[in-house]
């Protein structure tokens, strides 16, 4: 199978659903160049940094009859046009009694990693999922974002495309041809049998490390890549945990009242779920800080394949036997 | 004083009037109702200010798109939305416009291109600058109106969309309608320059003070506004001085710091009484066509009334329904 970056896979999805339907349309406060090429000024509009207009303009667009994708390019950008977001877009088709729709991607590179700091190094995604209205997905490998980017641009809500900064040159194979991937559907990247791990982005592929690691000892890790936020498949990590009875989640973000939290919960709450455990939950996240610039301090605040390895361990050996 | 009489016909002069009157009655009904304990929440009337939405709406078409603020139902009344779903919406029924979810600030209808009304100031500005570029984008000659306060111009989102939509030509109206007051603090407070229009300077557009309580002048205005927006030569910041009679809501109670002879220096200006001795003095209304109107107001309103009581309250589980659209 031929092969495209994360950031590649992206931009495809919207070239291909831009060629598909006329109603889809880009803005963003700079051109890029693949999209501004093909599809010139009718349909690339390109914005001043005014993320609030940008972002609210998008809503009013999708309300007469469009399909806008806003690009926010960081996330931390899209903080300036939170009441376009939460008060505005995730609420307005609920509030005015689902009378229209409002189709609309937004688009946020996430994640730290970069050396830039506290601004620039954001995973705030839970922030949103709290925020009911709002769809979103933060994908792991190239596939996946094309699939998901294709899915969102059609879905007639809005939806909110997080995209892993770390991950935007990593290569893979992406298919050939027009293919969509629902929301709400996770993705079992690695059966196993002893631990489920459940992480994002960048942190699917340093689980799968560590259970390649682990395996040489026996370790049997599933590990399990949601894709979609909100949805949350919890049907598939719920059925991973009743299967393993040990759960890692991996998260980029910190713990706090994070994605990480919702995901313990939902194993936690549910009777079944609950009664195959055989250990704790373990969360494997950030530091709750502010992200550091030097590359020691970045590097102390991130989880990575160690910090996976040793969550898995302690599960380990925390366990308890529970009734077949 | 109100100005000459605008090039319309004299059954469209007398259906501002009776646009503006049933403003009116429907809002005082409203606060009845509300004092009262059918209606729940948050009540904010638009009496006193009726000449203005009725003024820019008469410039529109049914396909031109308008947004509102959280004192909505003069801009639902002059867009033509209906009276029965705007009261149910109001006594939270699921016959309502928002099926209950919504209430006195949150009415719209996209069929009627009402974009809804918006509890947040300034938020509106935005998502109709959105449909300005989806009327622009249409190619069809549409045009979107963005109705907001005077506390609304101090926002960041008005500055950030006259610039775009200034530097993009889109075919909007932005309608300041200045009564003085954002809430309870006043606009001498608050505006380093008493005039807003005089801030279309900044992007390069035409800014215009109009009596807001003259409906004519409002409507010439936004005539011209419309006009020039069709050309696609670009928006048009209007700026009516007008003045709301009543509190900021009608929850009772609540301070009003409003000087007594400014509230009674602006009553003696009632955009209605203007325009009902205009209509006169030309000869297009007399005691008995203004009777038949009220008379047909006050049975439309009691129709409302009676159609909102009839409609069932909504069930606790659509609670759930309409996160999502299909």
């Amino acid at each position: 199978m031929r092969e495209l970056t994360y950031n590649q896979a992206a931009l495809e999805a919207i070239a291909e659903e831009m060629r598909r339907d006329p109603k889809v349309f880009y803005m963003s406060t700079d051109a890029l160049p693949s999209l501004w090429n093909e599809f010139g000024a009718d349909r690339i509009k390109v914005m001043p940094i005014a993320e609030s207009a940008i972002t609210g303009m998008g809503i009013g667009a999708a309300g007469s009859g469009f399909r806008p994708i806003v690009d926010w390019r960081q996330v931390t950008f899209c903080f300036v046009a939170m009441d376009q977001i939460v008060n505005q877009a995730a609420k307005i088709h609920y509030m005015f009694g689902g009378q229209a729709k409002f189709p609309m991607l937004f688009r946020a590179s996430v994640g730290g990693g970069g050396q830039v700091a506290a601004q620039h190094s954001q995973s705030p995604y839970s922030m949103f999922m709290n925020v009911a209205g709002l769809k979103m997905f933060l994908p792991s490998t190239p596939a996946d974002m094309k699939g998901l980017i294709k899915t969102a641009i059609r879905d007639n809500n809005p939806v909110i495309s997080f995209e892993s900064g770390r991950l935007m040159g990593l290569k893979g194979p992406v298919p050939d041809g027009d293919y969509t991937i629902p929301l709400g559907v996770a993705d079992v990247k690695r059966q196993g049998s002893d631990v489920t791990v459940v992480a994002l982005a960048w942190l699917v592929h340093e689980a799968l490390a560590a259970a390649d690691t682990l395996a040489a000892e026996g370790i049997s890790v599933e590990v399990i890549d949601p894709r979609s936020l909100v949805p949350l498949d919890s049907d598939t990590i719920r059925a991973s945990v009743r299967k393993t009875g040990r759960l890692v989640v991996a998260d980029e973000a910190g713990p706090t009242a994070g994605f990480s939290a919702e995901v313990a919960t939902l194993v936690t709450e549910d009777p079944e779920t609950f009664a195959r455990l055989q250990a704790p939950v373990k969360r494997v996240c950030a530091l709750q800080v502010p992200i550091p610039y030097s590359p020691v301090l970045e590097n102390a605040v991130f989880p990575d394949r160690s910090r996976i390895i040793a969550g898995i361990r302690e599960v380990l050996r925390g366990s308890r036997a529970v009734a077949a | 004083m109100i100005s000459l009489s605008p090039n319309l016909p004299p059954e469209r002069q007398r259906a501002m009037l009776q646009q503006m009157l049933t403003i009116r009655r429907f809002e005082e009904r409203a606060s009845d109702d509300y004092g009262a304990g059918k209606i729940h929440g948050v009540v904010h009337c638009y009496i006193g200010e009726e000449a203005v939405a009725v003024g820019v709406c008469t410039a529109l078409t049914r396909t031109d798109r308008i947004i509102s603020t959280h004192r909505g139902h003069g801009h639902c009344i002059a867009k033509g939305a209906d009276l029965n779903r705007m009261m149910a919406e109001l006594y939270g029924r699921q016959a309502g416009y928002c099926k209950g979810k919504g209430g006195s600030m949150h009415i719209a209808d996209f069929d009627i291109g009402m974009l809804g009304a918006n509890g947040i100031v300034a938020g509106g500005i935005p998502i109709v600058t959105g449909a300005g570029l989806a009327a622009q984008m249409e190619g069809k000659g549409g045009v979107a109106v963005s109705f907001f306060g005077d506390g609304a111009s101090n926002a960041g989102p008005f500055h950030e969309c006259l610039n775009i939509a200034a530097t993009m030509k889109l075919p909007m109206i932005y309608v300041c309608e200045n009564n003085l007051w954002a809430a309870q603090t006043s606009a001498a407070q608050t505006h380093a320059e008493i005039d807003v229009a005089g801030r279309a300077a900044g992007y390069g557009i035409p800014g215009v003070v109009v009596d807001g309580n003259d409906v004519f002048a409002v409507y010439q205005a936004a005539n011209t506004a419309v006009a020039r927006a069709r050309a696609g030569e670009g928006p048009t910041l209007i700026e009516c001085k007008t003045y709301r009679w009543r509190a900021h809501t009608e929850r009772k109670g609540q301070p009003d710091p409003r000087d007594k002879a400014e509230v009674e220096a602006w009553l003696q200006r009632d955009p209605i009484a203007l325009l009902e001795r205009q209509l006169r003095q030309q000869g297009e209304l007399d005691d008995a066509v203004l009777r038949a109107m009220e008379s047909e107001i006050a049975g439309a309103i009691e129709a409302a009334v009676a159609f909102s009581e009839a409609s069932p309250v909504p069930l606790p589980e659509q609670a759930t329904d309409d996160v999502f659209a299909a």
